[in-house]
């Protein structure tokens, strides 16, 4: 019993309006142009106007183009069958493979109740020092990858997702870029991940609007799994593109904006994706990797400013490294008492250290005189950018432990590192003592 | 009765218009009834006849034309005994029970009730027969874990009531008629041990509020020593994403000097409510010997969940803690962030499509922020005893910028000002509470010109941090350069604290007042550092020795130890023993 319409009241950006009745609000439409199908979703209601978002856009939409309502909310299809696949932002196979419509569940369902969630405890070892040692990554995290376009954020994500013992692997892709979609494609296939990973890819080609569900429909498939017991990780890239599809809506239905344009709501509806990332108690886990692209390298920026307020920390991508300043795992504190008794110690030490380097260095670039010890934080400085920042080591937690303490007796005596005594007592490489 | 119905004629978001027939008032309660569902609203705009109403839940679904019922009742809470250890939404649905009922997630238009209807009370009366009573006056009491749990005439009787009857010492349910009173019409009224009150309405059966003048320990130093809390106080804590608002707060939480705490984690991650959800239980308070949980309450109304239910929660937190304050007790509101709640009304606000203000936030925003922490207040009750309720709230600024309306409009109202700052928090000098930019009008245990001492001197070593860095290491004095190592110091192993060591994450006032005078001490010593490399040195060693002395328990043996041998060190370098 579909309702078709077929008199358009007015299109405004990738927004339309028709007259109609007994439309719930958030019900799906399609909406047939000369360009062919695409699906809209009611945004508003007024007495008898409906307005509704247009995936496809609304260019080329005709007046009386019809318009029939489907009696239901967005929904994505959920069953083993979807491995290996790759599906569009409507949830619409982009592979050659089968339609899938068995077993359709709703996208965007309610939040997880805050008394069934448990503390996370379980670390995700991704053989890279600056998060390992600096800021381990937890199962059900949620983080982003703070980065100005150009920076290797799409291939880090590809890397941390091949090492991360996860289950399956949800790619989302907004606004993603032809050749960016092609590589996650071609590295995890060679990683032989292929077939443990699920894609929704919207291209930087395809219509705005069809990118806004695209967080949606990763975090409901990847929720279902999770409670089948399944260790998602959900790679979503780029979400400032998912911003700014929000804005442009919201310009369009002439909200007033908060700040740079973007709505009031920016933050709710970023929390509203982010917070799906869980540990399900006797179940299975999301976890939600990030790319968050800083325009103008702005943190304050809307975008990554209300993303870091929403995430469990950031990693910040600069020059090609992962910056020890800013960078954060709030959950590390989780899991880095459990792994070796000089962990956090290192993790302080090294980077109070690293903070001194810096003030050092910009002294000695204005040309002061250095002291005994400005040369000690010169030295180490080095080491530290070359033996632990770079992203091209890739060693497993202890042994980025040890090399630490190496660095640290290669620069200084004990006292200067202002590490405990008994640690220093237990790791302190004797043949430099 | 005959309540007004009414039927949905628009919906954007959250919001909804409903025509109403008959009847209603400003925040008045009503269900939008679809399906199976009855979705609570809160009405806050009437306009002829459409009541603008904001939905407490997902209004995915809702059909223009849906009913809508409304109640009589303003948005309120159930106050009585069951509260303390409970973990709330932000409209008071018990969240364990929910996770009970309904598992992982949060099913749309459950309501339960808030407190436990089975389980029984024992009661004691110390109202009589014939007693004169009225709104606010006190019946008896139970025992709610560690506290004596006054039961009040509900605060809104006004006028006098006589009491007609009161039932004996025993055991009863919360929904149990105790008492009969009467008015002077022959009204008779039947009273039970709980009673329902408005958020949105301030609960004020007392006799005066008074200035906030004791300390209200936290058990972080700078804190306490530097930027006091006051028993009736108010304070914020503003500050970038990361920089450790949270952190602070559960701190707190956890070693506040306070009967209660009420923890509103309002708009903010989940999983950071959780720690405290699942640490409390297993954490034994040393003041009391019981459990943490049992003085805590969570409000917890975070960030996925419907944003308007997220606007209600501070008030339910607030109405919590003033019906605490009734019962002569110490609260402590923590509300993690007041941002989200101002963010809430701002989203209310342009789906009413009012003028906006500064940032889009609505014109009101100020006076909203000042009414909640006009909630706060050392109070002197009725009955003569004394009750406070200390609100501290965070503010997560947009960008880390202070100059922005949420957080403006705070300070103009607070007596705290915790600024945390983004280049302490990046250097790892936690808590990141700004030493020279944050202030508090409040007093300190600690005395005055000791620590006015200490504050010179962070004062001057900025200053001379300052001129180092233009004119290097080289173009400093010697005397300068050792007061910046004494602001260091002072820094590094005072102002500093490892909130994750189980000593140095709190201080207690004794301990704090003697490593104050300490460092004090060591702030107006004269050294006989000749030279800079040795100076250096020689506070190096003196803040790793302090620190180590830091992680010393005060009872344990090795306090005296480590004390002496930083005496002798200070010695062996201080002028005065240079002669002998
Ligand atoms: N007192 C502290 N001691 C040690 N680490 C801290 C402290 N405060 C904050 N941190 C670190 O900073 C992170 C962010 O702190 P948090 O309180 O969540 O920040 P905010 O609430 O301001 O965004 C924490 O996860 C922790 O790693
Ligand atoms: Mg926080």
């Amino acid at each position: 019993m579909q309702k078709v319409y077929n008199k358009i009241l007015s299109v405004t950006g990738n927004v339309i309006t028709v007259r109609a009745s007994d439309v719930a609000y958030e019900e799906l439409a399609e909406v047939t142009t000369q360009r062919g199908k695409s699906l809209a979703q009611v945004i508003k209601l007024e007495n008898d106007i409906v307005s509704l978002q247009v995936f496809a856009g609304s260019q080329g939409i005709a007046t009386n183009d019809e318009i029939r309502f489907l009696g239901n909310p967005m929904r994505v299809t959920f069953s083993d069958n979807m491995l290996g696949r790759i599906f569009n932002g409507s949830g619409v196979p982009r592979d050659r493979g089968p339609a899938l419509t068995e077993n359709m569940i709703e996208i965007a369902g309610p939040s997880v109740n805050p008394a069934k969630r448990i503390i996370p405890r379980n670390m995700i070892r991704t053989n890279i020092p600056m998060i390992d040692l600096f800021n381990s990554l937890v199962v059900s995290q949620k983080l982003p990858i703070f980065s100005v376009s150009g920076e290797p954020y799409n291939e880090l994500l590809a890397r941390i997702a091949l090492q991360a013992e996860v289950d399956m692997i949800v790619l989302g892709g907004i606004g993603l870029k032809y050749d960016q979609y092609m590589y996650f494609k071609n590295t995890l296939e060679e990683g032989g991940a292929l077939s443990r990973s699920i894609f929704f890819v919207h291209t930087a080609s395809d219509p705005i609007v069809e990118g806004l569900m695209v967080p949606d429909l990763c975090l409901a498939v990847a929720e279902r799994f999770a409670l089948k017991g399944k260790n998602i990780l959900v790679l979503l890239t780029d979400m400032t593109n998912f911003a700014d599809a929000l804005k442009e809506i919201a310009i369009t239905m002439e909200q007033v904006p908060s700040n740079r344009g973007y709505p009031g709501d920016l933050y709710s509806q970023l929390a509203a994706r982010y917070e799906k990332a869980v540990d399900f108690d006797t179940a299975g886990s999301v976890t939600i990797l990030a790319a968050t692209t800083m325009p103008g390298d702005d943190v304050t920026h809307p975008v990554p400013d209300n993303t870091g307020y929403i995430t469990e920390g950031q990693f910040y991508l600069r020059n090609g490294r992962i910056e020890p300043f800013g960078s954060l795992s709030r959950l590390k504190q989780q899991v880095n008492d459990k792994t070796r008794d000089d962990h956090r110690a290192i993790m302080d030490g090294m980077i109070q250290l690293y903070a001194q380097y810096n003030e050092t260095e910009e002294k000695r670039a204005m040309g002061f005189r250095m002291s005994e010890w400005d040369k000690k934080l010169l030295k180490y400085g080095k080491l530290f950018e070359s033996n632990m920042m770079d992203l091209s080591v890739n060693i497993a937690l202890e042994d980025a432990l040890d090399l630490g303490w190496k660095i640290l007796a290669e620069c200084f005596t004990p006292e200067e590192t202002r590490m405990k005594t008994d640690l220093v007592k237990k790791f302190w490489p004797k043949e430099a003592a | 009765m005959n309540k007004t119905k009414g039927s949905i004629v628009g919906i954007n978001g959250n919001m909804i218009s409903v025509a109403f027939d008959g009847n209603i008032i400003q925040n008045e309660v009503g269900y939008a009834i679809t399906g199976e569902d009855r979705l609570k609203s809160e009405v806050i705009k009437i306009q002829g006849n459409i009541a603008f109403m904001q939905v407490f839940e997902i209004t995915k679904g809702l059909k223009i034309g849906d009913k809508v019922e409304f109640t009589g009742e303003m948005l309120s809470v159930q106050l009585g005994p069951g509260i303390l250890g409970m973990v709330y939404d932000g409209l008071q649905n018990p969240l364990n029970e929910l996770a009970e009922l309904h598992g992982f997630f949060l099913k749309r238009g459950v309501i339960l009730d808030a407190l436990d209807f089975n389980k029984k009370w024992e009661f004691t009366p110390t109202a009589k027969k014939g007693d004169i009573v009225t709104g606010g006056s006190i019946l008896g009491h139970v025992s709610e874990g560690i506290f004596e749990h006054k039961i009040f005439v509900p605060f809104d009787y006004q006028g006098n009531f006589t009491v007609k009857s009161i039932v004996e010492k025993d055991s009863y349910k919360v929904d149990h008629v105790i008492a009969t009173i009467e008015n002077d019409k022959g009204d008779q009224l039947e009273l039970m041990m709980y009673f329902d009150w408005p958020v949105k309405i301030p609960i004020t059966n007392y006799r005066e509020k008074m200035v906030p003048k004791e300390p209200l320990v936290t058990q972080t130093r700078i804190i306490d020593t530097f930027f006091p809390v006051a028993r009736g106080g108010t304070y914020c804590i503003p500050g970038p994403f990361g920089a450790g608002k949270t952190v602070l707060q559960q701190v707190t939480s956890r070693f506040a000097e306070a009967d209660i705490v009420i923890i509103a984690a309002c708009g903010e991650r989940a999983g950071e409510v959780v720690e405290t959800l699942r640490e409390f239980p297993e954490i034994t308070d040393p003041r009391t010997g019981k459990s943490l949980m049992e003085r805590t309450i969570i409000i917890c109304n975070t960030s996925s969940m419907p944003v308007a239910a997220r606007e209600a929660s501070v008030y339910t937190a607030a109405t919590l803690g003033e019906y605490y304050r009734q019962m002569g007790l110490n609260v402590l509101l923590l509300a993690d962030s007041t941002s989200r709640w101002a963010q809430a009304m701002r989203e209310l606000s342009g789906r009413l499509e009012e003028i906006p203000g500064e940032e889009a936030f609505p014109a009101y925003l100020e006076s909203r922020i000042a009414q909640f922490y006009e909630r706060a207040g050392l109070v002197e009750l009725n009955d003569g005893n004394m009750g406070s309720l200390t609100i501290g709230g965070t503010v997560s600024p947009a960008g880390g910028n202070f100059e922005e309306p949420v957080t403006q409009s705070t300070l103009k109202v607070v007596g705290a000002f915790h600024g945390l700052s983004r280049d302490r928090s990046n250097a790892r000098r936690y808590p990141a509470i700004h030493p020279l930019e944050s202030w508090s009008k409040y007093k300190s245990f600690n005395q005055p010109k000791l620590i006015d001492d200490a504050r010179k001197i962070l004062f001057k070593g900025n200053e001379v941090h300052q001129m180092m860095l233009v004119v290097g290491e080289e173009g400093t004095s010697i005397e300068d350069y050792i007061i910046y190592l004494k602001s260091e110091f002072l820094d590094s192993v005072y102002l500093q604290q490892n909130s994750f060591d189980s000593v140095d994450g709190a201080t207690s006032p004794e301990r704090q007042k003697y490593a104050f005078k300490y460092v004090h001490d060591v702030l107006m010593t004269e050294f006989s550092l000749k030279e800079k490399n040795e100076a250096r040195n020689f506070f190096n060693k003196m803040r790793q020795l302090f620190i180590d002395w830091n992680y010393i328990d005060m009872k344990d043996e090795e306090f005296n130890k480590q004390e002496a041998i930083i005496t002798k060190l200070i010695e062996e370098n201080s002028s005065d023993a240079e002669g002998i």
